[in-house]
């Protein structure tokens, strides 16, 4: 009855879409409508605003990093892991985005039928091996089986929690303009080494994913830097252009970035460039954003190239106090664009 | 060999925009042909350095932007028969038929892949014998010899569930019709570079000298469009109308013939409609008698209803050079690429999509 009452209370929210389509799960535009029409709107409370890789809890003084994601990558091995590692990774990094010490994990499966039993195997083993390089244990699960065709032999969802580093203060108010933006190593590496073994786009390369936990790397930053490291993002879905257009427009700051100091592995621009597709905009899976102090940028990436899953580290641009909620990028040749935010998922052209 | 970098040199790039601006006397109209050289031109920013006396024009060398309505109902309709497997570039899936795209179609349960080469369709042919595959064969010369490669191995495999669905469009008689028309103020052309490496350039001789026209063939990286540009001004400052190739690393006057060959034994040229322009006289590719089974079009009755354009978009316009896309009112307001209005706010080589996504212009900043 109770129940009843409710759904009359909650109108359906005017969408422009009909139905769900794969768009919406690209992290790009239709995503953020789903979202803020949807989601964050009927369900928002003040942990859910941040609108975060996590949330940040807090426990009678003790605050806790919390985050879940959810995997359904195809194919599920791929060049440089498997849905497994990714799904360790993917909750391990949504921790440490937000200032947290990764420590204990939930697992759930939810696996089609007919799934041989060594693939399942398989993937466990990298989970265990993914785990326990980042220094997590996982302390819970479950697992469900749905008919053939219901599924894509399987999916897993994660959900991660740790505590708040004692260093950070990790809030989208603390950019301020004139920070700067830095990536941690080359980026679009996981969307394009996904992308070359898709049923009917495969192309010969050695392009691997860079899935990997990088919660020892953030843990070390805000042990060095602490509160001078204003916001960490991973740009999973989406790319680094969607995630600095969210983050352009939830902090009403201009962004511009340089085209020339965007570290990209040559094989995986060439791969782009034949496919027609931006690596702004091809999803990561081994590297972070962080929103620093101009003045402890040049040291940081400095420190970061240290760490062999940094070495490409770089200052790929800063917030300015101008066409604020947009991102600008600029070319050598003096030459501008707009990096808009993407409407779905990255298409293969034509020619 | 780095095959990027080089011709991003931004060094050598500012070499010859200096060396443009120092040549340019008089305003010209330069069109580039290929949705691929706006996307560059935009995309880089090139439109914002070039000096004011030249306007670029952008053409109509966008295949996405180009395939009539009806096809694409052609291509739904398809993808929603309950036996059949639409394969498609990844770029037509997103632009609206009348009443949905092949996106919502798929999101229907319609079994739509996107494929890089339809010869990746020829092998989920032999894998699925109970279904029919159907290639959505969409684009100008430089797709042509591989969707002709892919009905002959149809044919040699014996393979009967295999079908193409047909919309291909040629340069030359665009290039024709646009210089025809009495509104033109077109200049000089930038041709398509990845055409001519498969057509080569011998089809322009007869245009530059009937119609006083430059043609530079092109390439598609930011020197590559600078050259090119400089080297159409240099003609039209020296009153010159030649054909010039600037894309060498990659066109011969002769082209690809093995790839003609190849297009010649499957194809005939017939008349053919081009989204937003209307019909073009022998501007399109059609399976010829030898290879009909293969055409999608006769092998399944395809029932769809006849829909009347979107009249408020200037597509039409834009493509012959006669407007930008900021000069429609629409722009931006009632068509963006999430609910587009006509096809050159859909695909990513469309002029209006361009503008949309990277133009500083559209967007307000300086």
């Amino acid at each position: 009855m109770e129940k009843s009452i409710f759904k009359l209370q909650c109108p359906l929210p005017k969408f422009d879409f009909d139905i769900i389509t794969l768009a919406h799960g690209s992290g790009g535009l239709l995503t953020n409508k789903l979202l803020e029409n949807g989601v964050f709107n009927l369900l928002k409370n003040d942990e859910l605003d941040k609108h975060h890789d996590g949330a940040l809890l807090n426990f009678a003084g003790d605050t806790v990093a919390f985050s879940t994601d959810s995997f359904v990558i195809s194919p599920v091995f791929f060049p440089g892991g498997d849905i497994g590692e990714l799904a360790i990774n993917g909750t391990v990094n949504d921790v440490a985005m937000c200032g947290g010490i990764p420590q204990y994990l939930s697992l759930s499966f939810i696996l089609e039928e007919g799934l041989p039993i060594k693939d399942f195997w398989d993937i466990l083993v990298s989970i265990k091996y993914a785990a326990d390089r980042a220094g997590v244990k996982i302390v819970t699960g479950d697992t469900k089986v749905v008919d053939k065709g219901k599924g894509d032999k399987i999916f897993v969802n994660t959900t991660g929690i740790g505590k708040l580093h004692s260093r950070a203060n990790i809030d989208i108010k603390n950019i301020k303009k004139g920070d700067k933006i830095i990536v941690s190593d080359n980026i679009a590496t996981h969307g394009i080494a996904i992308l070359s073994v898709r049923e009917g786009l495969e192309f010969e390369t050695t392009i691997e994913s860079d899935t990997r936990s990088l919660n020892h790397i953030t843990t070390a930053l805000l042990d060095k830097f602490g509160e001078d490291i204003h916001l960490f993002r991973d740009p999973t879905r989406g790319g680094v252009a969607s995630t600095l257009n969210e983050i352009a427009t939830d902090r009403d700051l201009g962004i511009v970035l340089q085209d020339e100091k965007i570290p990209v592995d040559e094989q995986v621009e060439a791969a782009c460039e034949i496919l027609g597709l931006d690596p702004l905009y091809s999803a990561n899976e081994g590297v972070f954003m962080a929103i620093v102090s101009k003045d402890i940028a040049d040291e940081m990436v400095a420190y970061l190239r240290k760490f062999k899953e940094a070495s490409h580290a770089s200052i790929i641009g800063e917030f300015i106090d101008d066409h604020n909620g947009k991102v600008l990028i600029t070319n050598p040749l003096g030459g501008k664009r707009v990096v808009h935010m993407p409407i779905g998922e990255q298409l293969p052209r034509i020619c | 060999m780095k095959y990027l970098s080089e011709y991003r040199d931004p060094k050598l790039a500012k070499k010859v925009l200096k060396e443009i601006k120092k040549t340019v006397t008089k305003p010209w109209k330069i069109m580039e042909i290929c949705g691929g050289q706006t996307h560059s031109l935009v995309k880089n920013g090139i439109l914002n350095v070039l000096p004011d006396k030249i306007t670029m024009l952008h053409g109509p060398g966008c295949p996405v932007c180009v395939t009539p309505l009806n096809l694409i109902d052609k291509a739904i309709f398809l993808s929603e028969m309950n036996n059949v497997i639409l394969c498609s570039f990844g770029d037509m899936l997103r632009v609206p038929g009348s009443k949905k795209s092949l996106l919502e179609a798929k999101a229907g349960g319609a079994d739509v892949r996107i494929l890089y080469s339809p010869l990746e369709a020829i092998k989920l042919a032999e894998k699925n014998p109970d279904k029919e595959v159907v290639f959505f064969a969409v684009g100008f010369e430089t797709t042509a010899p591989t969707n002709a490669l892919s009905v002959m191995h149809a044919e040699k495999l014996g393979i009967k569930n295999y079908s193409i669905l047909t919309s291909h469009v040629l340069v030359p008689p665009a290039i024709t019709a646009l210089m025809e028309d009495p509104e033109s103020k077109i200049d000089g052309f930038l041709a398509a570079g990845h055409v001519c490496s498969i057509m080569g350039y011998w089809e322009y001789f007869p245009l530059v000298s009937k119609y006083k026209i430059p043609i530079v063939i092109t390439g598609f990286e930011p020197l590559d469009i600078l050259q090119g540009i400089l080297m159409v001004i240099k003609q039209l400052e020296k009153g010159r109308a030649e054909v010039e190739n600037q894309y060498t690393r990659m066109v011969k006057e002769k082209g690809n013939t093995s790839a003609q060959d190849i297009i010649r034994k499957v194809f005939d040229t017939g008349d053919q409609i081009w989204r937003g322009i209307g019909n073009i006289e022998n501007s399109g590719f059609k399976l010829n008698d030898d290879y009909s089974y293969f055409d999608a079009d006769k092998k399944f009755s395809i029932a769809i209803e006849k829909v009347i354009e979107n009249q408020e978009c200037i597509a039409g316009d834009i493509m012959k050079g006669l407007k930008k896309p900021l000069d429609c009112v629409h722009f931006g307001k009632a068509c963006t690429p999430q609910n587009p209005l006509g096809a050159p706010m859909v695909s990513s080589e469309g002029a209006c999509a361009a503008y949309y996504n990277f133009s500083t212009m559209f967007n307000k900043i300086n």
